[in-house]
């Protein structure tokens, strides 16, 4: 009788350390996955993140690689500056939804209108963590948050913004798909997309943007469980998952 | 069936309760220990583990390791 | 290349390629269009990109991410496109990343007009963005300068690993001079592997990570005692002053750029008249030449400040000289230079008192 390890900690997860985000957030889950791609990739020493503002601002003392700060929603003009002056190197921005979609709209846009050959994982949790549960541009119609208490209004607010559909209209970015770490179903599916937009950016391809539809327990109210099961219940029917574009 | 065990790096699990969930065979649970952060990390309670990674997968911290026993 | 007629803002361009700056990030903004168009053109000949950015945010933030490269990158914008950078200065500044900033400044407050001004003065001497920190800014006065100090800015910026902006304005991005410009000795400077993002490798697998954010208060002051002791490096080391006609003057006029351009034609025909009239001129306006106005004569009786703006500069002579004189200003503001019969007439003036 033998034993063989089948899964470990990634060798590109900062040893030792201990995430500070809440019990059950799906930061934890997502920023596992990138790790697990630079490792299978063997890019640790080529690749270069960009930390956003938020909460997962300190992803740098969790990933084991090069890393740059940007300002709020500046990540993709950051990327683009390191990626600009280092072709040769794996440049990716991790960027929640007040940076990527609020924010720093201007920058993701430009960025992929550019056709950037950077990779983005953008974290869609459809509130602001951080800050402590304030309405995004991706808070959903009636859902409540602290700066929307009654539930969130279209008439005063506007829509939730779908952010891959949008840029997919663009001609320039190549690869653009919405996935979920709701459950290991559907984070198996996420692995292989973030995989995918590595390769691109490993093979030249150019730019490449998973979305991720995560949870916020905390600021939701919600149990870890509960919340991934709210998530799929009413954040998937308004945010599809699946490729919206994929170098066609 | 294939057989399993994991381990639980009990000092990063914040008991989410995300691999109880997720658990196909139902053989985890909260434990009654705390550990330094004073969360109850998750165990194996009973025989049973088929070494499918799934709590592996669903885990926000890396917290468990999942071996698969050969016969 | 022997001297040759250019205008500033081209001048300044094709001193940064010199130096070795192979990679622009820009933004179109009135009066340094040249500086973009020009590196658009000349940048891939040297094996260089030039990037237009979709906002002078955007091209701050990407030159924040090339400089962490470690090589050679900047930008250029005038006045209120320097406002819209100055969150991305400040982390720049937080994070320690080498970047040079021309800045050809225009008239304001607000978007003001297209004319020169040096009222960002204070904008790029006492902050601009948030926090603790601090740019070298140089002040050239000659077209040659806007080449010199521009190459020197590299140099600086690498030395310090610190954002350092060359301080123009509108007269000297868009007049005409004699310019000599050539190959900065450090234009092959490699990156520094010891900090500059992707030498991970090269590093052993050592990683580098790059920011300003500090959540805890210890590390954070920590932090800001390490930049404060760079600033007081900078403070001892990079100085830069003119001294014009200072040893006997009575009246010292205190002026930098087009200014101090003009006041040197000032001075020049008031000594003709057998007028005791000197100029101090700060070549770098952070780190302020407070040496060198330790070096006022005695002789000297009155300051007057000359600026293209409301007097900003005219704190800084005082805590420089410890209000021992009395200072005076004189400056015209909406794009306007003061005339060299203006200042003469002030001279005058105060010389009457």
């Amino acid at each position: 009788m033998s034993e063989v390890k089948v899964y470990e900690r990634p060798k590109s997860w900062m040893p030792n350390v201990s995430s500070h985000y809440c019990p059950g957030c799906g930061h934890g889950i997502a920023h596992r996955l990138v790790c697990e791609v630079i490792d299978e990739l063997g890019i640790q020493n080529d690749t270069i993140g960009v930390a956003p503002v938020g909460c997962a601002a300190m992803i740098y003392d969790y990933m084991d690689t090069d890393y740059c700060e940007a300002p709020h929603g500046r990540a993709p003009a950051v990327a683009t500056g390191l990626k600009t002056v280092r072709p040769d190197k794996i440049v990716y921005t991790y960027q929640g939804d007040g940076d990527l979609a609020s924010i720093g709209m201007g920058e993701i846009v430009h960025a992929a209108n550019r056709g950037q050959n950077i990779t983005v994982i953008f974290i869609n949790n459809a509130i602001y963590g951080m800050t402590g549960g304030q309405m995004a541009p991706t808070t959903l119609l009636g859902q409540k948050a602290t700066t929307c208490p009654l539930g969130r209004d279209a008439k005063v607010n506007g829509y939730p913004i779908r952010v891959s559909e949008m840029l997919a209209t663009l001609p320039a970015p190549g690869y653009i798909t919405r996935v979920t770490v709701a459950q290991p179903k559907y984070i198996i599916k996420a692995k292989q997309a973030i995989k995918k937009a590595f390769q691109n950016q490993v093979e030249g391809k150019g730019f490449s943007l998973v979305e991720v539809l995560s949870s916020c327990p905390t600021n939701w109210g919600m149990r870890p469980v509960e919340a991934f099961d709210w998530l799929i219940s009413s954040m998937m029917p308004y945010y599809p998952l699946g490729d919206f574009k994929d170098f066609d | 069936m294939a057989k399993g065990r994991i381990e639980v790096l009990e000092q990063y699990c914040k008991s989410c309760g995300l691999c109880v969930a997720a658990c196909p065979v139902k053989v985890l649970r909260i434990s009654e220990k705390t550990n330094a952060k004073g969360y109850r990390p998750v165990e194996q309670f009973k025989e049973g583990c088929i070494g499918c990674a799934m709590c592996a997968t669903t885990c926000p911290d890396a917290a468990i390791e999942v071996f698969k026993i050969q016969e | 290349m022997g001297r040759v007629l250019m205008k500033g803002t081209e001048a300044i361009a094709e001193a940064a390629i010199q130096a070795g700056c192979k990679y622009f990030f820009g933004y179109p903004i009135t009066p340094q269009n040249e500086i973009p168009e020009y590196m658009s053109a000349h940048l891939p000949e040297v094996g260089g990109v030039y990037v237009q950015a979709e906002s002078e945010v955007a091209s701050i933030n990407m030159v924040l991410g090339g400089g962490a490269t470690g090589y050679r990158v900047m930008t250029s914008s005038s006045s209120p496109g320097i406002s819209l950078m100055s969150e991305g200065i400040s982390y720049i500044a937080g994070c320690e990343i080498p970047a040079v900033i021309v800045n050809v400044m225009r008239a304001g407050p607000g978007l003001g007009g297209i004319l020169p001004g040096q009222a960002d003065y204070l904008q790029a001497t006492k902050g601009g963005g948030n926090g603790d920190y601090n740019l070298i800014v140089l002040a050239p006065s000659t077209l040659q300068e806007c080449v010199d100090l521009t190459q020197l800015a590299f140099d600086l910026a690498q030395k310090y690993r610190n954002p350092v902006m060359v301080a123009a304005d509108g007269f000297m991005g868009q007049m005409m001079e004699a310019v000599e410009i050539k190959p900065s000795p450090t234009k092959d400077q490699p990156a520094d592997p010891t900090w500059a993002l992707g030498f991970m490798e090269e590093r052993g697998g050592k990683r580098s990570h790059l920011h300003s954010l500090f959540l805890a208060p210890e590390p954070l002051e920590e932090h800001n005692r390490k930049l404060q002791k760079k600033y007081g490096a900078m403070k001892a080391a990079e100085q830069r002053c003119e001294c014009y006609h200072m040893e006997d003057a009575e009246l010292l006029i205190a002026a930098y750029g087009t200014t101090a351009r003009i006041s040197r034609s000032a001075v020049n025909n008031l000594r003709a008249e057998g007028l005791k009239v000197g100029m101090i001129r700060p070549v770098t306006l952070w780190p302020y030449p407070y040496d060198a106005f330790k070096t006022i004569p005695s002789t000297v009786k009155n300051i007057l400040v000359a600026e293209m703006n409301a007097g900003q500069m005219v704190d800084d002579v005082k805590v420089a000289t410890g209000c021992r004189y009395p200072v005076s200003f004189y400056g015209r503001t909406g794009g306007f230079a003061p005339s060299v019969k203006e200042i003469e007439d002030e001279c005058r003036r105060i010389l009457a008192l």
